[in-house]
């Protein structure tokens, strides 16, 4: 089928399988930030966005992105590198495999929320899951960058 | 050797940027497009033989490749258990069998040019199965008629007391002192058995390979391993090949806990590459990532332990039962770490006695998870612990300050080592400290049908396996005086190469950013067993320690030629070799500079480290829960926990590690749990099934450090790794006690199991 999208504003057509998913499209166009870590959609690793809203890109078909815009980190470079130094001086970047879907759902949720709580922050990333962390270091990393951004003092 | 500047900081991950910013540097990422697509057709069944099989129709498929069965592969039985050669685990597979032994066993091996094509080829495969009875039940397991390896070219390669004929794939029994005086002489018993379960690692990255052709003809795997040179020796096993014609490579690997030390499926990629010539990968679904794989041992261990009245305890006794399933990978060890991990905790006593079994079941064979067997051990012993003091009507915490071992105690039970390294008293009146122990034990109730109730757990690991460990690295002199590391060990996220780089920074007197670190290529890496036993800190970080000083000596030999002196009158500070008795100096950038003209001796070191001992890192961990009287559930609030691994050779690495392991003992204590329906299919093949903890469930977690000063680490230090897994299922199941009087000796602590004890007190 006749494809016709735009993958971090470049516009990309393409004749693509009708069940092909986005992920497996997204890494074809060389974003291999995009990982698969669960065919279910419980990891939160295939975070992208469509149209600005975070998704799983795993189970999405990627028809549904036809005329839309996808971002994934390859086109967030400078924001990955500004919080994504706040989680490496935690230590908390780990092996860093879950690393750009959850950056990716951290980035929606600087936009979407105002003035987020600890409990606002960990209900917005709850579906990012990360098994080296314990998501303590993870947690510090999102406080102090909030902090940076704010320049006020994390009170949530 | 100056004072630290990289050592005991917490340096940021030399990796960290690359990771952030999602750039490609895994495997999948790596592999080349033009990678046949290989999948595995696996066993319906969890016992069966395969009658007949036929794969011509499915080959006629377009854009198949090849089709591989049991008819095709080498009869060469090996194990994929990354360990040591000769290794305890049998030999006891081949990269396809004509008989299957659990639901998931590869029948065939499928590579085309595309997924819908190798889909399409895995439906189209005939297979007639000849179905037997499986054997689903451990306990059972030992002299069962049913025989799970039957074949006569079985082989145990170590004396581990292995029998296939009687499904034993290793028996120990080890004591010290007379047991039966000694509980003779306790005024006080409690003798429990105690089951924990199967558990995934469940590292976000599932397992995966690709394999390639080089340019001598040589097969090339690319793993995500933690064991990249036992991968090399396991693949030439299997497929009969010399390990001259294998080179493996280890890109970064998203996360391992044990899970990629084993080869769980390397052989297929290289098995295809080397019979079709064509580049080739698999990548494990989740669901085979579930299903087939490597996870913790469930294990049965009844501990029996006697007391005196005030409390001494006298006598520790374990048995253990651990189900290795349907391959004996690291079987035999992790049995081991039960006993002698964790009765070592309370060396004190007069006599120990450990006897366990491994045996041989129809489900997937179990590997290496973080903890290795001490992990069951510990809440085996750490809830009984805990069961005696109530017996002994006395405060779990003071009964474990009368008993732990201390600082300079031999362990018999610990391979007969001495603590020469212990802060456990610290770490215990600290993390008692945290939890405000004395307030809050045993319970408050809430008034609103809650409870919260504290407990706590004690923990010990090793820091590598003794005598036989081995760490190696290698480091140069560059262009302008930069150095290259070059290690072995396998970096799995933990940060091993920033922290073997922090360790070479500081005797070399220089920065972290002076030093670049390379692994691993077993073509061009130094020999390191691999990034397991909570080794390469203590090992490896020792074997940075020799080679530093071996270059150093290289280096003020060059700088005593070039100021045209004997190499005794000068020294060197990391910027200059220096006349000891006048101003003369060379700086580090002209000998380097000068090394590289006219000078036949390269500035380059090379050594390695084993150890005679594993000295011990020890922990402390204390939970704070609320317990739902009505519904059992249990919500964690606090989390505190104290560790001594000696010096804290990276802070924040180190407190990540703790925080992380301490969150998958939180998830194996309240829900992960493998499990099988009665034909032996697993109910567990998912992240919808199988849930591990998210960010909403796991409270608040604190980590402090209580370090000793272990003599025979590198800068003082012992391991982190493994340890910080083991105390979060006892000290929970003590605290469902403390609140509840509810006593769960089968983990994991479901909201079932404690709203059915809290009915049946009633």
């Amino acid at each position: 089928m006749e494809i016709k999208l735009w993958i971090n504003d470049k516009l990309i057509t393409d004749n693509v399988e009708p069940d092909m998913p986005m992920l497996e499209f997204l890494r074809d166009k060389g974003c291999y930030s995009v990982k698969r870590g669960c065919e279910t959609s419980n990891c939160g690793l295939c975070t992208v966005w469509l149209e600005g809203k975070p998704i799983l890109s795993c189970t999405m078909p990627l028809m549904r992105a036809n005329g839309k815009h996808i971002t994934t980190l390859e086109g967030l470079q400078n924001e990955a590198m500004e919080f994504g130094a706040f989680l490496a001086d935690e230590g908390a970047d780990q092996c860093g495999f879950c690393n750009p879907g959850f950056i990716m759902n951290v980035l929606a949720m600087e936009r979407e929320l105002e003035s987020p709580t600890e409990e606002d922050i960990k209900e917005y990333l709850t579906g990012n899951l990360c098994r080296c962390t314990g998501y303590m270091g993870q947690l510090r990393a999102v406080k102090k960058y909030i902090e940076h951004k704010r320049g006020v003092k994390f009170d949530g | 050797m100056a004072d630290h500047k990289a050592v005991n900081k917490p340096v940021r991950k030399k990796d960290a940027m690359a990771l952030v910013t999602g750039k490609p540097v895994y495997c999948d990422d790596l592999a080349p497009k033009d990678c046949l697509i290989i999948k595995l057709l696996r066993s319906p069944h969890a016992h069966a033989l395969v009658e007949d099989i036929n794969t011509s129709i499915a080959e006629k498929v377009p854009g198949i490749e090849a089709i591989f069965t049991y008819k095709d592969v080498p009869d060469n039985r090996f194990t994929m258990a990354g360990q040591t050669y000769p290794e305890a685990s049998p030999y006891d597979r081949l990269i396809l069998d004509k008989r299957l032994r659990y639901v998931g066993d590869p029948v065939a091996i499928v590579a085309g040019e595309n997924e819908k094509a190798v889909d399409k080829a895995l439906k189209l495969i005939k297979v007639k199965y000849d179905v037997l009875e499986p054997l689903l039940d451990f306990r059972k397991a030992k002299d069962n008629d049913i025989i799970v390896h039957p074949e006569e070219n079985w082989r145990s390669l170590c004396p581990v007391g292995a029998d296939n004929k009687r499904n034993l794939c290793a028996r120990e029994v080890s004591e010290n002192g007379d047991i039966e005086k000694a509980f003779s002489q306790c005024d006080v018993i409690v003798e429990e058995t105690y089951h924990t379960k199967a558990n995934q690692q469940a590292m976000m990255e599932t397992f995966r390979a690709y394999a390639t052709k080089d340019v001598y003809n040589r097969l090339t795997i690319v793993s995500a391993t933690q064991i990249t040179f036992h991968v090399r020796r396991i693949v030439a096993t299997a497929l009969g090949i010399p390990k001259t014609d294998v080179r493996v490579i280890k890109p970064r690997i998203g996360g391992g806990f044990g899970a990629k030390q084993t080869a769980v499926m390397e052989v297929y990629p290289a098995f295809v590459t080397y019979k079709t010539g064509k580049n080739s990968k698999l990548v494990f679904t989740r669901e085979e990532t579930q299903t087939a794989s490597s996870p913790r041992h469930e294990m049965e261990v009844r501990v029996k332990i006697g007391a005196t009245k005030d409390g001494v305890i006298k006598a520790l006794e374990m048995n253990t039962l651990s189900n290795t399933g349907a391959y004996g990978e690291h079987g035999p060890t992790t049995a081991g770490l039960t006993g002698h991990k964790a009765l070592a905790l309370y060396s004190r006593a007069e006599a120990y006695r450990f006897v366990y079994d491994v045996v041989y079941t129809n489900v997937m064979s179990a590997g290496a998870y973080r903890g290795y067997g001490a992990t069951q051990g510990m809440f085996a012993v750490e809830c009984a612990v805990d069961e005696l003091a109530h017996k002994l009507d006395m405060d779990p915490a003071r009964l474990r300050e009368i008993n732990i071992t201390k600082e300079g105690d031999l362990m018999p039970a610990y391979y007969n080592e001495t603590a020469n390294s212990c802060a456990l008293d610290r770490c215990l009146d600290r993390v008692k400290k945290m939890i405000d122990w004395d307030n809050k034990y045993p319970a408050r109730d809430m008034g609103n049908g809650k409870i919260r109730s504290v407990g706590l757990a004690l923990a010990m690991q090793g820091s590598c396996i003794s005598n036989l460990d081995v760490g190696s690295v290698a480091l140069k002199v560059n262009d302008d005086g930069f150095y290259s590391l070059m290690i072995g060990a396998s970096d799995m996220g933990t940060g091993c190469d920033t922290i073997l780089s922090q360790m070479a920074a500081d005797c070399m007197c220089c920065d972290v950013d002076n030093i670049i670190v390379q692994g691993v290529d077993t073509d061009s890496s130094p020999y390191d067993s691999g990034s397991y036993a909570s080794s390469t800190t203590y090992i490896t970080g020792m074997a940075v320690v020799k080679t530093c000083a071996a270059l150093t000596e290289k280096i003020k030999k060059y700088g005593a030629i070039l100021l045209g002196c004997d190499e005794k009158d000068v020294d060197f500070n990391g910027k200059e070799v220096y006349k000891i008795s006048s101003d003369e100096k060379i700086s580090l950038k002209d000998i380097a500079n000068s090394s590289m003209c006219n000078n036949p001796n390269a500035l380059y070191a090379s050594e390695g480290h084993a150890s005679p001992i594993s000295p011990p890192p020890f922990m402390a961990g204390a939970v704070e829960i609320e317990v739902d009287k009505e519904t059992g559930k249990i919500d964690i609030i606090d989390y505190k926990a104290v560790v001594d691994c000696g010096t804290v050779i990276n802070p924040n690495l180190a407190r990540v590690q703790t925080e992380g392991g301490i969150a998958q003992g939180i998830g194996m204590a309240l829900y992960e749990d493998i499990s099988y329906n009665e034909k032996g299919v697993s109910r567990s093949n998912s992240f919808m099934q199988y849930k591990i903890p998210t960010r909403q469930d796991i409270g608040n977690v604190e980590v402090e450090f209580e370090s000793s000063y272990e003599p025979t680490g590198p800068f003082g230090a012992k391991s982190i790794g493994e340890i910080v897994i083991n105390t979060p299922p006892p000290a929970i199941a003590n605290a469902v006690y403390n609140g509840t009087g509810v006593r769960i000796r089968e983990l994991p602590i479901t909201s079932e199991k404690v709203y059915k004890g809290i009915k049946n007190e009633d």
